[in-house]
Parts: structure tokens; C-alpha cells; sequence
């Protein structure tokens, strides 16, 4: 039991140290790295509440190819650090503002309404809960609809990606090196799909 | 250690993605907070599949995962096709939709 | 043939000559047109003829048409042939037909020639139509499309500013008369039911007490029209301004048979004028006005042919005031002989104004006597027979028309003596002309006629002298006078042996043809028996015949034997003589009373109205409400991806809310 806990405070400790660095942090390059140890603290987490595949799944698929992708895409873009304090001082004084003033409405919308069952542990759970057989006979029999519908969006998610990806045709300066420049282009830009 | 435990740390990543979103002006970071509110959504399914003792939570866990990931596809598509037209990253400057 | 038969082809000849010209007048040379339309009405008028043969004692009544056919509503295009309306058919076609031969002649060279002769077969089948319908229906068709070929008639030379502006007065004038007429046969449909004169008549009797009040006010708008289209005080200022048509449309429209539709009107519905005597009197009271009115203006207008339109108002006061006071044969014999003596008249202005190469001014004119001998002598049969001389057909119907008058008794015998004065007046006016033209020095234009030519000089408008040319649209370049174009010669030579015979049918004591004639129609009036005896009869005439000479005399003496009386008369009475020549001042009274008002309205219309309230309160407010609402929509659409993540939060933390806030 004790385990447990020490185990929870040091997941959630690093699961918000994440967040935050993932917020906080200039380079984008670190907030990628944040947020991995992020994904892994939360893998801890899963792993808590009996939840083993998914928290495999996370490991793998989250925190090893998605995560992986960003780190390219920062590679390629190159992430310079960003000064916090910039303009659109509104939005910067409000936002992390409204931010707490959501936190806490969740969090009396979890722990203090009517739902009993929060403060305990949780019932009993089977031998087999959070397996991969039996998650992936809820996928292919209750919830296949949504199993299906998960797959057309990959689909599509990939078609749009080559497409996004795609050099246009006809542009005169394709041999120019492409960076971010302070302005915008100054050439028309007819996206061609 | 009670449900509410774990609810309530998701709250809180939810409350520090959103103040990420609103506070940051590379759309890198602001996708990685994005990613920060998902992940909060899937603790919060995932305890309360802990707590009805049923894998439908967890299920949707996944699915939640898979859109994720799609969603980070065609978000970084836009950042590469942003940053190939020499536009600045910079998602304050890229306000041509205002009425 | 039954009489209605005839009655059909008295209407059916004009409609056909006016298809006929109308549609052929590219292919009609020269004057064709001219007689085709002439046959035409030749041939109503035998067909008129033909009717009088067939009349008897009743009325016939033919419908060729239900336009309606209710429970409570029925209206029929039907004709009535009775004594009445044979008679105005006779005297309109027989009238027009001369008229037609005159102006084959007059308007030769004319670039509207066949337009000319369309008009006025429209106009005398229009006419017809008025005379010859058994209900109201029919008579305001009839009603509004005289008035339509008046209008075209008048304003015929239409590249001319002032006919135009003529013609649009009169058909403004005749539309007021023509919403008086509708109003009224409404009221009598309303109360009595039926639309045809017998259902109306009929009804009348049951549904009203005498002088009743909604019988009176039908009865005053049934006056209205009659006066808009008899040019009676107050709705009269077109007339003289009517002038402006071409001299036979004058002479035809203007003297003989549309302004004498008000009388006919009347005459038509004496039962529901002798059921409202009070609409009675007003209507004698506003003839006798006219008539004092309108003799005295003619007395000082200097314009040929306005002079002889004073003159028709006047004498058509008098058939008013006939019909009003029920001398309906008197009255109605006046109407026939007056057709004759001013279409000769007019006839005969238009042969001086030809000779005058188109100038109409009397100040002009002099001394025609001996270069136009057969104009000269018809004018003074025309004069004569105006004047009221002894044993003229004039001397006959005018003077029945007072002594009638003046047996009715009480207040009336007031307006019979101004009858008798406006006599004078109008012998003195009458001979006022034929001095002024004929007498007296022979102008340059008569010596020319005298020399053997027609004068002929630039194309002016004769009112305001502004040049013209001779295309299209405006007179023709020839001018006609009497003395050289036979059809213009045997128009003005019948007429005047009708002016000088015509009283035959009407001699008291001797011979009532006319009164006998029209006895049928006329047998359900109350005043039936009020005929003045033999004697009083023949001392009017006397008393008519000596005012008669009086006045010719006068005139003489201011004309011929002083000449210089008329300007120094002129100079002592000023004011007097220019009140006279501004009309009394009418046109400026109504351009106050009525045009200004209108104007000032329509242009309050178009600024305020239209403009600022329509246009910028209406529409520019319905725009900028959108557009302001649009405008804060618009403040929201920042651009900023971070600002529309900041509202879905907030949507997302409302809606939250108001989940925790309903489960608690």
C-alpha cells in the first residue's frame, strides 16, 4: 500500500514537472523532452490503476512515435527560444488565469458533487482487467464502430499529410532555402492540391 | 489511494496545458499542450474505468491515443508547410482569418 | 330593321371608318382618308335617320353584351333608342358629317392628315356611344373616351408646347368630372340597385323622399361631370385653352357635341333632378353665372377663336339653365341650334385665320368684306342667328329658354333677367367680331386675298408668337380659306341655311315638332304641364328679339360709327377691362388654390418622404442596423488563434458551470 503511494506522489510530481516545463520552457526543443517524461510519468500512472496495455501502448506508441515525430519536426524547423514575456499582454495575464480558475472548477466538479464512489478505490477487479486480450475483445466486439472509425482517421490523417507535404508546382524560387524569415512571403501563394 | 487522487492531478494538467495553449506563441508548444490537455483526458478515463471496474475506459483511452496522433500529423504538416513558405512561426502573426 | 338595329349601325359606321383610316393611312393617298371618314358618318347619320323612322311610343332598349349578371348586380353593353337619343344622334352625326367635309378641305397638306381623321371618328363614335347608352356603365365608357379624343384632338399638333399643355389641362379637368360621375353612379347603385336608367329611375322613386340628402349629393356629382365636361363655372378654364386644336376640332368638339354631353346628361336624368330640386337650383343658379360670366370675358378678348369659346360657354349656361329648370325641348332646341350657328361660326373664324396665314389676333384683322364675300356673308348668317335676331333659329330656342324660365316663377325669374342681359352681351360681343373683322380698313393679308393669293407668312405659334416649322406635329404649310375649296364651301352653306331655318320646328304657337318629339321621353316629368301660355311666350321673344337689335346696334356704334369708342372705353374702365381679360382671374385662382398646393406637396413628398425618411431612415436604417450588429460580430473575428482559444475555454468553463451548478 505504502508502495503505492510513494509510488503515485512520485508519478504525479513528475507528470506535472512536465507539464510545467512543457509550458514554461524557451527552447522547443526542451518542452518536447518535457513532455516526454511526461508521457512516462503518466505511463506510471496507468500502470497505478491496473491499466497495463495502455500504459505499454503509451510508452510505445506516444511517447516512442509521436513524440519521436516532433523531435524531427523541431529538428527541421529549428526552435529558437521564444522570450515568455511578449506581447499580447491581455491574453498572457488571462490566460494562465482562466487556466486556474478551469482547474478548479474541475476540480469541484470531480470531488464535490455527488459521486461517492471517487473517494474509494475502486470495486475489484478480475484477473485479466486491463490485458491486452481482453481490451482487444471489447475493440473488436462492443466498440468496434469506433474501432473502425479510429482507422478511417489514420486514413485520412496520412492522405492529409502527403498532401500538406506536397511541393507545389510552378513556384519560381523553389531553389530558394526555405527559413523563417521576420515577414511574410512576399509572393502570392496559390496552394495548388 | 482513492480515485479522486488521480482526477484531481488530472484537473490540474488540464488547467497547465490550457495555460499553455493561451500563453504560448509557437505552435510547436502549443500542439505539445494540446497533447498535455489529451493526456489529462486519458487519466481521467482511465481512473474512472478504475472506478466502474469496466474496460470501456480504457478503450476510449485508446482511441484517444489514436486521435492524437492524427491530429499531431496534420498539426506538424501545417507547421512544415508553414516554415517551407518562409512564413514566421509565430502563431500571432498568422491572423489573415480576422473578419 | 328594328330601331335598335339602327341604333348599332349608327355606332358600328364610325368604329369601322376609324379602324379603316387608322390602319390604312400609309396606303390612303391625298385627301382619301378624309372622305372615307365622311362616309362614315354620312352613313351613321342615315342610319339615325333610319332609327327615327322606326321610333315609337316607348323606349327600346337592345343588349349586345352581359358584363355582369348578379343577385344583386346586372349591367349589360346595351343601347337605348329613344326620342332623346335619336335626336342627339341625329344633330351629332348630322353636325360632324359637315364638319368632316369642312375639314377635308381645311386640314389639307397636313402631315397628320389620316391621324387627324381617325381622332375624329373616334371622337364621334365616343360620342355616340355617350348619347346612345341604356346605363351608367356605358355612359362613363362613353364619358372617358370623349374625353380621351378630346385630349388627342386638342393637343394634335403636338410638337406644340402650348397644345400640349392644353390638352393636358382638359383631360385633368374631365377626369375631376369623370370621379364625379363613377361617385354618383356608385351612390344611385348603392341606393336603388340597378345600373340602366330604367332600374334607376325606377328606383329612385321608391328609395328616396324627396330632396333627400344622398339623392342630392348623387345628384351634385352627377353635375360635376356634366360641368367638367360642359365647361361650366368653376371647372370651365380648359375650354378657351382648347383653342389650341385644329379650328374644324373646335368647331366640333368644342361647340357642337362634347360640351353639349353636360346637357345631355342632365336632360337623361331629369327624374332624379326633379326628385332633388335643391341640385336643381344649384345647377340653374351656376348656368345662369356662367352665362353672365362668360359674356362678359368675350366682350375683351382680342384672340378670334377664344372669343367664339366664351361665347359656347355662355350659350351652353343657357342650356343648362334650361334643363334645369325643366324646359327640356327648350333647352334641348337650343343645343340644336347652337350647333348650327357655332359650327358656322367656327367654321368660318377658320377660314380668316387661313387667310391669315394662321394668326388668330382680332387686333390683326380688318376689313376681309370684300376679299372673302362668302365667309362674310355665312359669318353674319352665324352671328345673326347668336345674337338672337328676329326669326333666326336662335331667336326661337334662346329666348323659349327665358320665358320658360321666368314661368317657373319665384326666384327664377332673377336669373331669367340676367339671361336677357347676357343677351345683349352676347349680340354686342357677336357683332363685336364680325365688325372687327370684316369692317374697316383692309388689312395687308385682305389686300392680298383681294390681289388673288393666299398670304402667306412664317410659321409662328399664334399665342406666343414662337417660331415653328411645318413637319409633323405642327399645322401644315397650306392655308384654306371658303372662297377656294368647294367641301369648305358646302359645310359652311348648309350650316347656314340651318341656322337660318332651323327654328321652324320650334315656333311657339305654330309648330312644337321638337317638344312633340321628345314628349316620350319627358312624359314622367313633373313640370309637364308648367308650359308658359302663348302670350308670355311671344313677349319673350319680343322682349329677346329688341335686346337682340339693341345690342347690334350698340356694337355698331362702338365699331363702325366711333371708331375710337372701344379704346377710350378701355382707358376710363381699366381695372374693370382687366379683371375682364385675365378671365376674372380663374387660372390664377386655381394655380393658388390648387396647383401650388400640389406641387408643394409632391415635392415635400419627394424631399421628405422619399428621400429623408424612405431612403435614409427606412433603408439606411435597416443597413446600419446590420451593419452595426455585423460591425461587433466583426471584433470578435480577431484573427488570433490564441484569442479563440482563450473563448472556447471560456465556453467550456461556462458550460461547466452551469453542469455544476444544475446537478447541486
Amino acid at each position: 500500500m505504502w508502495f503505492e503511494q510513494v509510488l503515485f506522489f512520485v508519478a504525479g510530481i513528475g507528470a506535472l514537472a512536465g507539464a510545467l516545463g512543457v509550458v514554461m520552457l524557451g527552447n522547443p526543443f526542451y518542452s518536447v523532452l518535457a513532455l516526454v517524461g511526461h508521457l512516462i510519468a503518466l505511463a506510471v500512472l496507468f500502470l497505478l490503476l491496473h491499466a497495463e496495455f495502455l500504459a505499454a501502448a503509451q510508452v510505445v506508441v506516444y511517447a516512442g512515435a509521436v513524440m519521436v515525430l516532433y523531435v524531427f519536426v523541431v529538428a527541421y524547423i529549428g526552435g529558437s527560444d521564444e522570450p515568455l514575456r511578449t506581447e499580447g499582454g491581455a491574453l498572457n495575464a488571462f490566460g494562465p488565469l482562466f487556466a486556474a480558475a478551469i482547474g478548479v472548477e474541475l476540480c469541484i466538479a470531480f470531488v464535490a458533487t455527488g459521486l461517492e464512489a471517487v473517494d474509494t478505490r475502486g470495486g475489484g477487479v478480475g484477473p485479466g482487467f486491463g490485458s491486452p486480450g481482453q481490451i482487444g475483445a471489447l475493440l473488436l466486439q462492443r466498440f468496434l464502430v469506433p474501432f473502425e472509425a479510429a482507422s478511417y482517421l489514420l486514413l485520412i490523417a496520412a492522405v492529409g499529410a502527403v498532401v500538406l507535404a506536397r511541393r507545389r508546382r510552378g513556384l519560381e524560387d523553389e531553389g530558394a532555402p526555405p527559413g523563417p524569415r521576420g515577414e511574410p512571403s512576399t509572393e502570392t501563394v496559390e496552394v495548388r492540391v | 489511494m482513492p480515485v479522486a487522487w488521480f482526477l484531481v492531478l488530472s484537473a490540474f494538467i488540464f488547467s497547465i496545458g490550457a495555460a499553455g495553449v493561451m500563453t504560448r506563441r509557437n505552435p510547436l508548444v502549443i500542439l505539445l499542450c494540446l497533447e498535455l490537455m489529451l493526456n489529462a483526458g486519458n487519466l481521467a478515463l482511465v481512473a474512472f474505468a478504475r472506478m466502474h471496474g469496466g474496460e470501456a475506459g480504457q478503450v476510449f483511452a485508446l482511441i484517444v491515443m489514436v486521435i492524437a496522433a492524427c491530429e499531431v500529423v496534420i498539426g506538424l504538416g501545417i507547421i512544415v508547410a508553414m516554415y517551407r513558405n518562409q512564413l514566421p512561426i509565430d502563431v500571432d502573426e498568422m491572423s489573415e482569418l480576422r473578419g | 330593321m328594328s330601331a335598335t338595329s339602327y341604333g348599332w349601325l349608327i355606332l358600328v359606321f364610325p368604329a369601322v371608318g376609324m379602324l379603316v383610316v387608322s390602319l390604312g393611312w400609309r396606303v390612303l393617298p391625298g385627301r382619301t382618308a378624309g372622305w372615307i371618314a365622311s362616309a362614315a358618318i354620312l352613313g351613321s347619320f342615315l342610319a339615325a335617320l333610319g332609327a327615327l323612322g322606326q321610333l315609337d311610343e316607348r323606349a327600346h332598349v337592345d343588349s349586345a353584351w352581359t358584363y355582369v349578371a348578379t343577385a344583386d348586380l346586372r349591367a349589360d353593353l346595351a343601347i337605348l333608342v329613344d326620342p332623346l337619343s335619336v335626336f342627339m344622334c341625329l344633330v351629332v352625326s348630322g353636325v360632324s358629317f359637315l364638319i368632316h367635309v369642312y375639314s377635308v378641305a381645311y386640314m389639307g397638306g397636313d402631315h397628320g392628315y389620316a391621324r387627324y381623321f381617325a381622332y375624329l371618328n373616334y371622337f364621334v363614335f365616343s360620342m355616340l356611344l355617350l348619347v346612345l347608352a341604356a346605363n351608367f356603365v356605358l355612359l362613363i365608357v362613353g364619358w372617358a373616351f370623349v374625353g380621351a379624343a378630346s385630349y388627342l384632338l386638342i393637343s394634335f399638333w403636338y410638337r406644340r408646347a402650348t397644345a400640349t399643355h392644353a390638352g393636358i389641362k382638359a383631360f385633368v379637368i374631365n377626369v375631376i368630372g369623370d370621379v364625379g360621375l363613377v361617385v354618383a353612379a356608385f351612390l344611385l347603385l348603392s341606393e336603388t340597385g340597378a345600373l340602366d336608367y330604367a332600374g334607376v329611375f325606377a328606383g329612385a322613386e321608391e328609395a328616396f323622399a324627396r330632396n333627400d340628402g344622398t339623392l342630392v349629393a348623387a345628384c351634385l356629382l352627377i353635375l360635376v361631370g356634366a360641368f367638367a365636361k360642359s365647361a361650366q363655372l368653376p371647372l370651365h378654364t380648359w375650354l378657351p385653352d382648347a383653342m389650341e386644336g385644329p379650328t374644324p376640332v373646335s368647331a366640333l368638339i368644342h361647340a357642337a357635341t362634347m360640351v353639349t354631353a353636360g346637357v345631355y346628361l342632365i336632360a337623361r336624368t331629369h327624374p332624379l333632378f326633379e326628385l332633388a330640386p335643391t341640385a336643381a337650383d344649384v345647377s340653374a343658379i351656376i348656368g345662369t353665372a356662367t352665362l353672365v360670366f362668360a359674356a362678359t370675358v368675350a366682350v375683351t378678348v382680342t384672340d378670334l377663336k377664344r372669343v367664339i369659346a366664351y361665347s359656347t360657354i355662355s350659350q351652353i349656361g343657357y342650356m343648362v339653365l334650361g334643363v334645369s329648370v325643366a324646359a327640356y325641348g327648350a333647352g334641348l332646341f337650343h343645343l340644336m341650334t347652337h350647333a348650327f350657328f357655332k359650327a358656322l361660326l367656327f367654321m368660318g373664324a377658320g377660314s380668316v385665320i387661313g387667310a391669315m396665314a394662321g394668326i388668330q389676333d382680332l387686333d390683326r384683322m380688318g376689313g376681309f368684306r370684300r376679299a372673302m364675300p362668302f365667309t362674310y356673308v355665312t359669318f353674319v348668317v352665324g352671328a345673326l342667328a347668336l345674337s338672337g335676331f328676329p326669326l333666326m333659329s336662335g331667336f326661337f330656342s334662346k329666348d323659349e329658354i327665358l320665358a320658360f324660365t321666368i314661368n317657373r316663377g319665384g326666384g327664377y325669374v332673377v336669373l331669367a333677367v340676367f339671361g336677357y342681359l347676357a343677351a345683349g352681351l352676347t349680340a354686342f360681343y357677336a357683332f363685336r367680331m364680325v365688325f372687327r373683322t370684316f369692317w374697316g380698313e383692309p388689312v395687308p393679308e385682305a389686300r392680298e386675298l383681294e390681289g388673288g393669293h393666299v398670304a402667306h407668312g412664317e410659321p409662328v405659334n399664334p399665342l406666343t408668337g414662337e417660331p415653328e416649322d411645318t413637319d409633323v406635329g405642327f399645322p401644315g404649310p397650306e392655308h384654306h380659306v371658303a372662297e377656294r375649296s368647294w367641301p369648305m364651301k358646302a359645310a359652311m352653306g348648309t350650316l347656314a341655311v340651318l341656322a337660318v331655318i332651323g327654328g321652324v320646328v320650334g315656333i311657339p304657337g305654330v309648330t312644337d315638332t321638337l317638344e312633340h318629339f321628345l314628349e316620350p321621353t319627358f312624359e314622367d316629368s313633373r313640370y309637364i304641364d308648367a308650359v308658359p301660355t302663348e302670350e308670355a311666350e311671344l313677349l319673350g321673344l319680343g322682349v329677346g328679339g329688341v335686346i337682340g337689335i339693341l345690342g347690334i346696334a350698340a356694337a355698331f356704334g362702338v365699331y363702325v360709327r366711333r371708331p375710337g369708342t372701344a379704346a377710350r372705353v378701355r382707358e376710363r374702365f381699366a381695372g374693370v377691362h382687366r379683371f375682364l381679360v385675365n378671365k376674372w382671374y380663374f387660372d390664377e385662382l386655381f394655380d393658388a388654390l390648387f396647383v401650388r398646393p400640389f406641387a408643394a406637396a409632391g415635392g415635400f413628398g419627394r424631399r421628405v418622404i422619399e428621400t429623408d425618411f424612405v431612403q435614409g431612415a427606412i433603408v439606411g436604417g435597416a443597413t446600419g442596423l446590420v451593419r452595426a450588429g455585423t460591425s461587433f460580430a466583426r471584433a470578435i473575428q480577431t484573427g488570433y488563434v490564441r484569442a479563440y482559444a482563450l473563448l472556447l475555454l471560456i465556453g467550456m468553463g461556462g458550460l461547466g458551470l452551469y453542469f455544476l451548478i444544475a446537478a447541486s
